[in-house]
């Protein structure tokens, strides 16, 4: 069994890593989702109660944790459309690897522009 | 290099609907939704004014106030929450090999998905931007008690 498995159109090239990130980042954005549904809903208990909590949201480290977050949604949305496009576009597969690298560049980009603006938030009084 | 793939012992009937069609068709029709609801909700939130340092109860009673964000928000609620849902339903058919471990977990997730999209709804639209009671310097300046 101790047979390497060759290279393939598909294993270990832009296609399944792409998809290996669209789970990843999937399942975070999740879970992030579950809590902030009830986060956002202790307005409804008490101003005290929602300012409390939403004050963690401007910690260093959750502070930073959000960069991560923003970067998964971006790649996240970003592939979501490289896949519809890949289903629906005729040229869709011809173009699946430029269009992986052009979601990468974008979110890359758009994090990075993002980062010092939100630092500054973050760790400034 | 060719790959077989078995006949499958069960053809598909036209009989019923094609669920898993509907499931592929709404990931794909309500992800390009979500990118324009959520970017969006991302540059308001957290790039324009004072980002994340605004974000406090008179911050979101100024938005839900105006009905266009009331139904923006219970839109990113709905959308996000069932794409999410069907979402970690195909990973857990992917990876849960036994039916019970499958089904327990797939029914949990819609239990989930369903009790938070009925209490975001009932926040969004039960919520009241000015309580009376609360402290003023907590609410937005628009309040009577400011």
């Amino acid at each position: 069994m101790a047979i390497k498995p060759a290279g393939t159109l598909y294993r270990g090239k832009v296609g399944m890593w792409s998809w290996v990130l669209h789970r990843i980042s999937g399942v975070g954005i999740f879970f992030f989702l579950l809590v902030h549904v009830l986060d956002t809903a202790l307005v409804r208990v008490s101003p005290e109660a929602y300012n409390i909590v939403i004050e963690s949201y401007k910690t260093p480290v959750v502070g930073l944790a959000e960069l991560g977050l923003v970067g998964a949604i971006l790649f996240h949305g970003l592939n979501g459309l490289r896949v519809i496009a890949i289903d629906f576009w005729s040229k869709g597969t011809k173009y699946q690897s430029v269009m992986f690298w052009v979601v990468i560049a974008v979110t890359v980009i758009a994090v990075a522009g993002f980062t010092p603006m939100h630092l500054a938030r973050v760790f400034g009084h | 290099m060719s790959v077989t793939i078995e006949t499958p012992s069960r053809p598909r009937t036209r009989k019923q609907a094609n669920w898993e069609k509907y499931g592929w068709l709404f990931m794909r029709v309500s992800g390009p939704l979500l990118i324009v609801l959520i970017f969006t909700h991302l540059v308001v939130n957290l790039v324009l004014g004072d980002g994340i340092k605004a974000i406090d109860f008179a911050f979101v009673a100024g938005k839900w106030a105006d009905p266009f964000w009331q139904v923006w928000d219970l839109a990113m609620l709905w959308l996000a929450l069932i794409h999410g849902t069907n979402g970690m339903r195909t990973i857990v058919n992917d990876y849960a090999g036994q039916v019970k471990v499958r089904r327990a977990l797939t029914t949990t997730l819609w239990a989930v998905c369903a009790l938070l999209i009925l209490l975001g709804t009932l926040v969004i639209f039960t919520f009241d931007p000015c309580p009376a009671g609360a402290s003023a310097e907590l609410l937005a300046s628009f309040c009577p008690a400011q």
